[in-house]
């Protein structure tokens, strides 16, 4: 089993969650995150006191899928965030021990 | 009591009163948002404390019998008491007197809070609350009764300040100064972004600030009247000239028109008619509105060059647009708008009002800095001002009041 970490746009989430069901992956998790590549920030200004902020907002999403969907979720996922334009984000996959369901204390690929 | 005038009285006093809760959202968006129930407290504290030292003696001290040269007011009014014959130097076919004295509390409430502005982030909360009590009774008080009284000194050199240009404006700021210099800068300041973390917060604010100063400077004629009129009216076209001013200049001198801006140029306008509001037109109201804001907005900027840490810019746009208030009724009063006041340059009066605004301004200035200095350095010798970097990094709300203003996410505080 693997996890796969996507840093995506925010609002592309829509679409990547889409793209996932579509590919057969039905479950994600989300967490709001900043971060930057080489897509810098923005200044803002408050009464001339001008702040550079180089954080951007992104979506951190996390699925766990077996080895063998490995390449048509990350297939998938890039599909879903893409844009085009800098700042699109990026993914990687870890591998995983032991996954177990909460609810039944299934574990392996059971618990998916 | 002559009951029309006593009602616009109190009206205006609730009002007034408003505008320091007002004052506290201004203020309170424009801090980090582990400082925000800080800052507000310093304005609803003041609520409290001056409220209180107001009845039992500082209204007495500035409204009483004058004790000799203008100085000070005596004892006569202590409590709320003394008033059957009416205030010293008052009509006695006016509002009542008990009204005229609540009305003029909410100034020094007000006043006091405004300071809050200039110590953000930093000070011990027992520290303000001394800190003020005493502010209140050795620099607000004297010069509160300089001007506000028919007794005081400064009233009799004839000097204009209609709402308090000077007792309110000029005092704050410049008393800011004298305890920001005394505090010292915030950690990381300005280095560290310390950006505004609600400006929807300030912005509401500012509109109560709006709303209430209609009670702050048309209250001032202490009676429903043309000059009350007036005063409404130019306080409504300095607040706009003012927002258009601020937002000209940034627009033109640096890059984007922002709502802060807009916001605090219409504050700037109100702050420079205060002084003048019953004594300009219409016309002139606007041309003052508009000068303080893009004066207000070129002060604000200074603070970064000379490197004195006034979060808030209190001195930078109420004690610079009370200056430029104070000044330029010397030059557009005019007896035509009230015929108690004076002509000015413009309406053929000479010199001789400007001479003594300019009077006026610098022994406020020179008063209100000197004595909060040397009780900013009482106070910090003696207790200290200043909390200890750990708790200025926690910030003050969970260390001077364990709370915290807000509770991130729609999980509210997760676990305990």
């Amino acid at each position: 089993m693997k996890l796969i970490v996507a840093i995506v746009k925010p609002f592309k989430v829509g679409e990547v969650k889409r793209k996932l069901e579509e590919f057969g992956v039905h479950g994600l998790t989300l967490t709001e995150a900043q971060g930057f590549g080489r897509q810098r920030g923005h200044t803002e200004v408050y009464r001339g006191a001008e702040y550079q902020v180089d954080f951007v907002p992104k979506v951190r999403v996390e699925v766990i899928v077996l080895d063998d969907q490995v390449e048509g979720a990350v297939s998938a996922i890039v599909a879903g965030a893409h844009t085009g334009s800098i700042g699109d984000g990026k993914l990687w996959v870890q591998p995983l021990d032991t996954v177990a369901r909460v609810r039944t204390g299934e574990r392996g690929p059971d618990a998916l | 009591m002559h009951a029309v005038d006593t009602s616009w009285v109190l009206i205006s006093a609730a009002l007034v009163l408003f505008m320091t809760p007002g004052l506290a959202l201004f203020y309170g968006g424009m801090v980090r948002s582990k400082n925000v129930l800080a800052v507000m407290m310093n304005n609803f504290v003041a609520m409290g404390v001056v409220t209180v030292l107001w009845a039992v003696i500082a209204c007495s001290l500035v409204f009483g019998h004058d004790v000799g040269h203008g100085l000070i007011g005596n004892f006569s009014l202590a409590g709320l008491g003394g008033m059957a014959h009416g205030l010293p130097g008052f009509a006695h076919d006016g509002a009542s007197p008990l009204a005229i004295v609540t009305f003029q509390m909410m100034f020094a409430v007000i006043t006091a809070a405004l300071i809050s502005g200039g110590t953000t982030d930093r000070i011990k909360f027992p520290s303000f609350v001394l800190f003020i009590c005493l502010w209140l009774l050795l620099v607000y008080v004297p010069l509160a009764h300089w001007v506000f009284s028919p007794g005081g000194w400064l009233a009799h050199r004839g000097v204009l300040d209609f709402a308090g240009g000077t007792v309110v404006e000029i005092n704050s700021g410049f008393s800011t100064l004298a305890i920001v210099l005394v505090l010292g800068r915030r950690r990381g300041w300005p280095s560290e972004g310390m950006a505004p973390h609600s400006v929807p917060l300030s912005l509401l604010g500012v509109g109560i600030l709006w709303f209430g100063w209609f009670g702050f400077n048309a209250g001032s004629a202490l009676g429903m009247n043309d000059v009350a009129v007036h005063a409404f009216v130019n306080t409504a076209l300095a607040a706009a000239a003012g927002l258009l001013g601020w937002l000209c200049f940034e627009r033109v001198r640096e890059s984007y028109p922002t709502t802060l801006g807009a916001a605090s140029g219409a504050v700037a306008g109100m702050v420079a008619i205060t002084p003048c509001a019953g004594f300009v037109t219409p016309m002139a109201s606007l041309l003052i509105g508009a000068l303080a804001g893009v004066i207000c907005a070129m002060a604000v900027r200074l603070k970064f060059r000379l490197r004195y840490d006034d979060c808030l810019d209190v001195l930078g746009v109420h004690g610079v647009g009370g200056l430029v208030g104070m000044v330029l009724l010397g030059l557009f009063a005019t007896r035509a708008v009230d015929p108690h006041g004076a002509n000015g340059l413009i309406a053929g009066g000479g010199l001789h009002l400007m001479g003594v605004q300019v009077l006026a301004a610098a022994v406020t200035v020179a008063f209100s800095f000197s004595v909060t200095w040397l009780l900013a350095k009482a106070i910090d010798r003696t207790i200290g001002l200043r909390v200890t970097p750990e708790q200025e990094y926690t910030g003050l709300d969970l260390t001077q009041h364990a709370e915290s203003a807000y509770s991130y996410g729609g999980m509210g505080r997760i676990g305990s």
